[in-house]
């Protein structure tokens, strides 16, 4: 059988959920990050099918750009999470609940 | 037959990789499998044309952000808190809404006007010559989106010094707080 675009597509909508679940699922930031990175990687392969279908070189450029904004968010996310854990001792994400009342 | 045949190990190093990912209790193992699941992604932009993207994947992803995470998984001493619960309770309900989301997606891709036959696989097209091309690209039409791209980098990089250096007032509350409780 042929690979068509579609299983491209479905893979990438699989990574996305499975990226979503560990947003959602996980109560360690670090890991909270990680799946951040797969959502990002889903959306990356998604702009490279689509530019391969179309025959135009855009989408990896796009890809291209969703790549250095990524490396920027992991490299600040991961700078507030060593001030985050020097101030207050903790990195699980429920238990921030500074501003919760 | 040989596209499937890698796309499939492709799909499988991706997909294994991302649920081994979230599903780990040590976020070391987590980063060490999400090595893996961006491998499997690099492989997938190799199958689709894209040279360029599957270098820069395997050099901006594989030799930095998961080492960077590794980096600050020992800084903060994750052992710790490796003992606490890591999954939230409400796990079945995530569980149930990650299956609905996924449903839902399979079949709004499946019912959308994406062509089913294969593309044929003419690499000699338009799409040679890659890392030309999307330097032509970049340079012309994205070259303002370009320049602001390594503005972000450079606020990024100052910015995550700045929050990542040790500061004597912070840390020095951080110590009390801790003794007064």
């Amino acid at each position: 059988m042929h690979i068509t675009p579609l299983h491209y597509l479905v893979l990438s909508a699989l990574l996305f959920t499975t990226g979503v679940v560990g947003v959602l699922l996980r109560r360690n930031i670090v890991v909270i990050l990680m799946s951040i990175e797969l959502i990002l990687n889903a959306v990356n392969i998604n702009l490279v099918v689509f530019s391969h279908e179309h025959r135009q070189v855009d989408g990896q450029a796009f890809a291209l750009f969703v790549m250095a904004v990524a490396v920027a968010e992991a490299a600040v996310a991961l700078g507030i999470l060593i001030a985050l854990f020097r101030n207050r001792g903790t990195v699980l994400a429920d238990e921030l609940d500074l501003l919760k009342w | 037959m040989l596209e499937a045949f890698l796309f499939y190990v492709f799909a499988i190093l991706t997909l294994g990789g991302a649920i081994l990912t979230v599903t780990r209790r040590s976020a070391v193992l987590s980063a060490v499998w999400l090595t893996v699941s961006l491998l499997g992604v690099a492989g997938i932009f190799l199958l689709q044309g894209a040279e360029f993207l599957f270098v820069s994947q395997i050099i901006l992803y594989i030799g930095g952000i998961t080492l960077l995470f590794l980096f600050v998984i020992m800084l903060v001493n994750l052992d710790a808190a490796a003992n606490v619960r890591q999954f939230r309770r409400a796990w079945p309900l995530i569980l149930l809404a990650g299956l609905g989301l996924a449903a839902e997606l399979i079949l709004l891709l499946s019912r959308g006007a994406m062509p089913r036959q294969a593309v044929p696989q003419s690499t000699s097209s338009v799409l040679s010559f890659n890392t030309e091309q999307i330097a032509g690209v970049l340079f012309s039409r994205y070259f303002a989106a370009f320049e602001l791209a390594s503005v972000l980098l450079l606020v990024a990089i100052v910015g995550s010094v700045w929050m990542g250096q040790e500061r004597k007032s912070a840390a020095l509350t951080a110590h009390e707080r801790r003794t007064q409780s």
